[in-house]
């Protein structure tokens, strides 16, 4: 009897989650995949040139010819490096990358753990991505590496703050910190038409977040060849690649839930709503990966003190004001949510 | 609590680094991402060549100024030709002598290109730079349909040019010149009022005309600080002082007007261009003289003479009058001089190659001490660095 109890009751769930992960995890890979080509595609397309084409149709096993390559190659590790924590970062920051997409619903009830506090489960994650950053710097005992390291550090923090204060206003105009409240809340009108400055803010400071142009200086190829990456060959490499790209799907994916009304259709008319809501989803986050894409081709870098003016100086002061204004006009025109 | 000395960090930038342009090994030391030296380590790519000039004669000799700054081939071959001409004693035919001006000024827009896409990529947008390797190619073509060489030509020769243009090619080079500009209006569009681009180059390394002086600056970097020196217009060599076009100048010789003065630059080179073509003469490429100019193929077909000039010009070569001469011209990055020693012989007894490149690196480190050290990449992206040119 107990016997049979146990398999049931913990067995049993582990497998479903197990399996529920893996639902998530594998298609995220796949959509890494898909990315990587789609950005060099739509990259080449704005350079005149064709991007890849050569490997399967139009090009599009050039992600797995890709893969195939780094994975015979050789994992070199510098003799100075600390060997643990040299292969420990590109793991860290894989994990990151993935384990954030726990608490991200894709249409109704769709989502791994639909928990209370899943903005700040999310906030957690990105916070703890600089270490990754950091420690892949420091352990690889190189000066560029350590550069973009400490460039990295100062960055991710900076911005942190910035979006943190985004997700406040997030929350004041929801009233929740569960996602798919969030999602609901915005039946009406989608957050990013009342909140646009927060909405412009959130998008640069995931910009820097991810450490993409314009803020790509942790691996700014003019100045530090590759930052924190540079010691890095094969399959480490590809952790940090893969675990940059799944950063950039999850806060495309977060921006969609946030401000873009998540699985939601932009009309509540006919033929929106047969189209069914992961759809939505998709497509929404579709086309924020694309202006990153976009972003990454059009704009050259900032220099580090300006980065920090940037996000110290501008964005701290102007989110903590949209706060403030957004919760006092809340308050004074009783639109608080139930 | 005891007192520490905080060591300085030293940067070894290069020689194997995406932002170096070449083999530079600058070696920086760091207050943080403060530069406080910057250290231009030359010679990585010392190849000797004004030594090995000395044993080759003055025709073999062409081929290497090809090699010194392999971004502009054509104006270092200019300036070779003109200063064995001055030996010499003779003039290009006419033809010859605008040929020759209307494949500088297609150089100089080639230079001028990767120089500007260049430093667009090092301060962090890479489109252009793939715009700008559209329009050199179309410059390649050129070169290969005048000479037969992508890039190192070895085109303009003692006396002339080395071949009459094919038929069509000033058509072509025609159609390209009216559609260039289009190009330069697209990186101005996406570039030049960036507020990003522009704080990354506005007061970044600005330099006084004085200093500018001081350290040797040609070129854009000199007319940056305001200084319209030109050598086209200051020292007419060729046709120059025919042609029409405007000397642009900056103000404060920091990393946008450097900037801003090789775009100003392309478009007058378009214009120059534009001048060649509607009245580029017919007639001879080369001078008549057979002692110099090799004769045509069907001539040896024919003439005993012809044969034996053919053979003497490539294997003895031609003598120059004993004396000595220092000729220059604007290329694409400055003042490029050649000093020619001849003691009569068909060898040159000297020949020094005075580079712009070389002038300019050694004042990276004045411009670049207290900035970041992304500044010291813009910078040094904006001093258009070859390292074939400053190393010879």
């Amino acid at each position: 009897m107990a016997e049979s109890n146990f398999w049931l009751d913990y067995i049993l769930p582990l497998l479903l989650i197990v399996g529920y992960i893996l639902a998530i995890v594998v298609p995220i890979l796949l959509v890494v995949a898909v990315v990587a080509y789609g950005e060099r595609k739509i990259w080449a397309a704005m350079q005149f040139r064709k991007g890849p084409n050569v490997v399967g149709p139009l090009g599009l096993f050039q992600p797995l010819a890709d893969g195939l390559k780094m994975m015979i190659k050789e994992t070199i590790i510098p003799t100075g490096a600390n060997r643990i924590l040299f292969l420990m970062a590109p793991m860290i920051m894989f994990t990151l990358g993935l384990i954030g997409w726990a608490v991200i619903p894709f249409d109704t009830h769709l989502v791994l753990a639909d928990i209370n506090v899943g903005i700040l489960y999310l906030f957690a994650v990105s916070s703890l991505g600089v270490y990754g950053i950091i420690i892949a710097g420091w352990a690889s005992n190189s000066k560029y590496g350590f550069l973009g390291a400490m460039r990295s550090a100062a960055q991710m923090v900076s911005y942190e703050v910035s979006i943190g204060f985004v997700l406040v206003t997030v929350m004041l105009a929801a009233g929740s910190l569960n996602l798919s409240a969030i999602v609901e809340a915005q039946k009406g009108l989608w957050f990013f038409i009342p909140l646009a400055p927060m909405f412009i803010i959130y998008f640069i400071s995931a910009l820097a977040e991810t450490n993409r142009t314009p803020f790509d200086l942790p691996e700014a190829e003019g100045e530090l060849v590759a930052g924190y990456q540079v010691e890095y060959s094969a399959m480490t490499w590809v952790l940090f690649m893969l675990a940059e790209y799944a950063n950039i799907v999850l806060l495309s994916g977060l921006s969609v839930v946030l401000f873009l009304g998540g699985w939601l259709p932009p009309f509540h008319v006919e033929p929106f709503t047969w189209i069914p809501g992961i759809v939505w989803f998709i497509a929404k986050t579709a086309f924020m990966i694309f202006l990153f894409t976009w972003v990454r081709a059009t704009l050259p870098r900032y220099r580090y003190d300006q980065l920090m003016r940037l996000g110290w100086k501008v964005f701290l002061p102007a989110s903590l004001a949209w706060v403030v204004i957004t919760a006092g006009a809340m308050h004074l025109f009783g639109w608080m949510p139930q | 609590m005891s007192e520490h000395r905080i060591k300085n960090m030293t940067l070894n930038f290069g020689p194997q680094h995406p932002a170096a342009h070449g083999v530079l090994r600058l070696v920086l030391e760091m207050d943080g991402e403060v530069v406080e030296r910057a250290d231009p380590h030359v010679g990585l790519l010392h190849r000797g060549t004004e030594k090995l000039i000395e044993s080759k004669t003055y025709l073999q000799a062409v081929p290497y100024f090809d090699r010194l700054d392999y971004v502009a081939p054509m104006n270092q071959e200019h300036a070779f030709a003109l200063a064995v001409e001055n030996l010499l004693g003779i003039e290009a035919p006419l033809r010859a002598q605008y040929i020759r001006v209307l494949f500088g000024e297609i150089s100089r827009i080639g230079n001028h290109i990767l120089g500007i896409c260049s430093l667009i990529l090092d301060v962090g947008a890479f489109t252009p730079f793939f715009w700008g390797f559209e329009e050199r190619e179309m410059i390649f073509e050129f070169y290969e349909r005048a000479s037969g060489a992508r890039m190192h030509a070895a085109y303009f020769r003692p006396g002339g040019v080395a071949n009459d243009l094919p038929p069509d090619l000033l058509r072509d080079i025609g159609e390209w010149n009216k559609k260039f500009p289009k190009f330069i209006d697209n990186i101005e569009g996406l570039i030049t009022e960036n507020r990003i681009f522009k704080q990354r180059t506005v007061d970044i390394g600005p330099i006084t005309p004085a200093e500018a002086f001081d350290w040797g600056f040609t070129g854009p970097m000199l007319r940056a600080t305001g200084v319209a020196w030109d050598l086209r217009r200051n020292r007419p060599y060729e046709v120059y002082d025919e042609l029409d076009f405007a000397i642009p100048v900056g103000t404060t010789g920091d990393c946008y007007e450097r900037y801003l003065v090789r775009m100003a630059e392309m478009r007058e080179s378009v214009k120059i261009i534009d001048q060649c073509l509607a009245r580029m003469p017919d007639g001879p490429v080369k001078i008549p003289d057979s002692k110099i100019s090799p004769p045509t193929r069907n001539e040896m077909k024919s003439s005993m003479e012809a044969l034996i000039h053919h053979f003497k010009l490539h294997t003895e070569g031609y003598h120059v009058p004993a004396g000595e001469t220092y000729t220059a011209i604007e290329a694409p990055k400055g003042e490029f001089g050649v000093y020619l020693v001849s003691d009569g012989s068909n060898k040159p007894y000297r020949c020094k190659i005075r580079t712009p490149g070389f002038a300019h690196l050694q004042a990276l480190e004045y411009v670049s001490r207290g900035h970041l050290l992304a500044d010291a990449v813009a910078n040094l992206a904006t001093m258009d660095i070859v390292f074939g040119e400053i190393d010879r």
